[in-house]
């Protein structure tokens, strides 16, 4: 059994465990006619504000903010939720970098955050005040903003930033005490590793791209990924299949949704065994995790219905849930 | 008091104190995976709080061998004592349910936890939830028999 000063904490989980959405109901929403059936299915499940009626963007927000309270309530250590939500500060470094270098307004590119949100990332940027910044952005930060500055290139910009979030998601995770984090980050950037050299594979990107953008990982090789990727669509899904990754490479062949859904699939599996696990920390970042997913998979769904994709469409891009 | 008294009384305090510290401990973490579960679902109040008392068996077993030691060896009836061979007879007779109320008490307790996330998720597996640390007690009752056997025989 694990730490004891989580049995409290993993009991509540359990409880909301309950309530998590399961694959049946992801694919009953999925074969619903549209988005105003899936808005009401949601709210006959608890979800948004006590049965008020709310748009989509505003559901989620709600189911986002009740999960934010509940891991606040458990008083555990925070700290291993801002771990979490490393791919959120790095995505709000970028969008400030962007905003101030072309002085075009965005305020939607941000993520609301207390600490580093749209306000606090464009004063810091304005101010060159990179000792404000966690330690592990400083030096990425000034980087990709000199770079940004100097040669107006945002890809290379968001290159400097992504890795950095890479190398710092895996080093925190390598750091941590928790296993179920380390597993986590771990698979997190073999995932993003992957996404990148399929995406560079595509796009035609040459062999330096992908070295500078590829993050160093543990489960992957990835000087022989980025050399693969480059090479051709052919070389990149061998070495994935050779590598432990053959679900990957078959999800590559059969669409980019496909691809994408392994991705996030991929990490739910990495959390999973936290479901029998009576007392850790591993069960309530599983479940923190889990209802990230759970919402992008709404989220997901209610996007595919607004725009009138056909039911078969919407279950390709639909993630597997947790419970 | 002769050694035998000492090593008697010794006895009937550790068959009380180990036991007890064991129950302690057990309905101590299954109280808060009970509290954890109420905290989100009060239905299942009745529930959690069978599964929270059933580590709390060992501490009255214990008490249960104290008292029988204590009325055999002349503090609350009986006859005192006298010969260090006797007091040592007693002692050892308690050892079954300290030792075993003790470690039994602490793994019923994890049991517990874990039968009480059971609970949480699957409110209508509570028969079966039950049986697990259920289990765990037939070794703290067998060790309540040998020392009831033990004490009563001396």
């Amino acid at each position: 059994m694990g730490d004891n000063s989580y049995i409290y904490a993993v009991a509540r989980i359990r409880v909301k465990e309950k309530y998590l959405l399961s694959d049946a109901d992801v694919s009953q929403m999925a074969g619903m006619p549209d988005a105003k059936t899936v808005m009401a299915f949601l709210t006959d499940r608890g979800w948004g504000d006590a049965g008020a009626a709310m748009t989509a963007d505003a559901m989620l927000a709600a189911e986002e903010e009740k999960t934010r309270k509940l891991v606040q309530e458990l008083r555990i250590d925070q700290s291993v939720f801002d771990l979490l939500s490393y791919p959120q500060l790095y995505h709000n470094l970028k969008a400030g970098i962007k905003e101030i270098c072309t002085s075009e307004e965005n305020k939607k590119a941000f993520y609301p955050d207390e600490r580093f949100g749209r306000e606090q990332i464009l004063k810091i940027l304005e101010e060159k005040n990179w000792k404000a910044l966690p330690e592990h952005m400083r030096e990425a930060a000034e980087r990709a903003y000199e770079t940004m500055l100097k040669t107006r290139d945002g890809q290379k910009c968001d290159i400097i930033v992504d890795r950095a979030c890479l190398e710092a998601m895996e080093q925190a995770g390598r750091k941590s005490k928790h296993r179920v984090l380390r597993d986590y980050e771990e698979s997190t950037v073999a995932v993003t590793d992957i996404k990148i050299a399929a995406r560079a594979q595509k796009t035609g990107k040459n062999l330096a791209f992908l070295k500078e953008a590829l993050a160093p990982c543990e489960q992957l090789d990835v000087r022989r990924l980025a050399i693969a990727a480059s090479e051709n669509q052919e070389s990149l899904l061998t070495y994935l299949e050779g590598h432990g990754f053959r679900e990957a490479a078959e999800a590559l062949k059969e669409s980019p949704s496909a691809f994408e859904r392994w991705c996030d699939n991929r990490l739910i599996e990495t959390i999973r065994p936290q479901k029998t696990n009576p007392a850790s920390m591993g069960p309530i970042i599983a479940y923190y995790l889990a209802r990230q997913n759970e919402i992008k998979t709404v989220r997901i769904i209610l996007t595919a219905k607004a725009n009138g994709f056909s039911e078969e469409a919407t279950r390709e891009r639909v993630r597997e849930m947790y419970v | 008091m002769s050694m035998g008294m000492v090593w008697a009384i010794l006895g009937a305090a550790l068959s009380t104190a180990l036991a007890g510290i064991g129950s302690a401990w057990g309905v101590g973490i299954a109280g808060q995976a009970a509290a954890g579960v109420v905290s989100e679902d009060p239905d299942q109040f009745a529930k959690v709080l069978l599964l929270q008392l059933l580590p709390g068996t060992q501490g009255i077993y214990g008490l249960l061998v104290t008292f029988i030691t204590l009325s055999r060896i002349g503090i609350l009836g009986g006859t005192q004592i006298t010969d260090t061979h006797t007091g040592m007879m007693y002692f050892f007779a308690c050892l079954p349910i300290a030792i075993v109320g003790l470690i039994s008490a602490y793994h019923q307790g994890k049991t517990s936890v874990a039968s009480i996330g059971l609970v949480a998720k699957k409110p209508d597996q509570f028969g079966k939830a039950m049986l697990f640390p259920a289990m765990v007690e037939t070794y703290a009752i067998l060790s309540l028999l040998v020392s009831i056997l033990a004490v009563t025989n001396i």
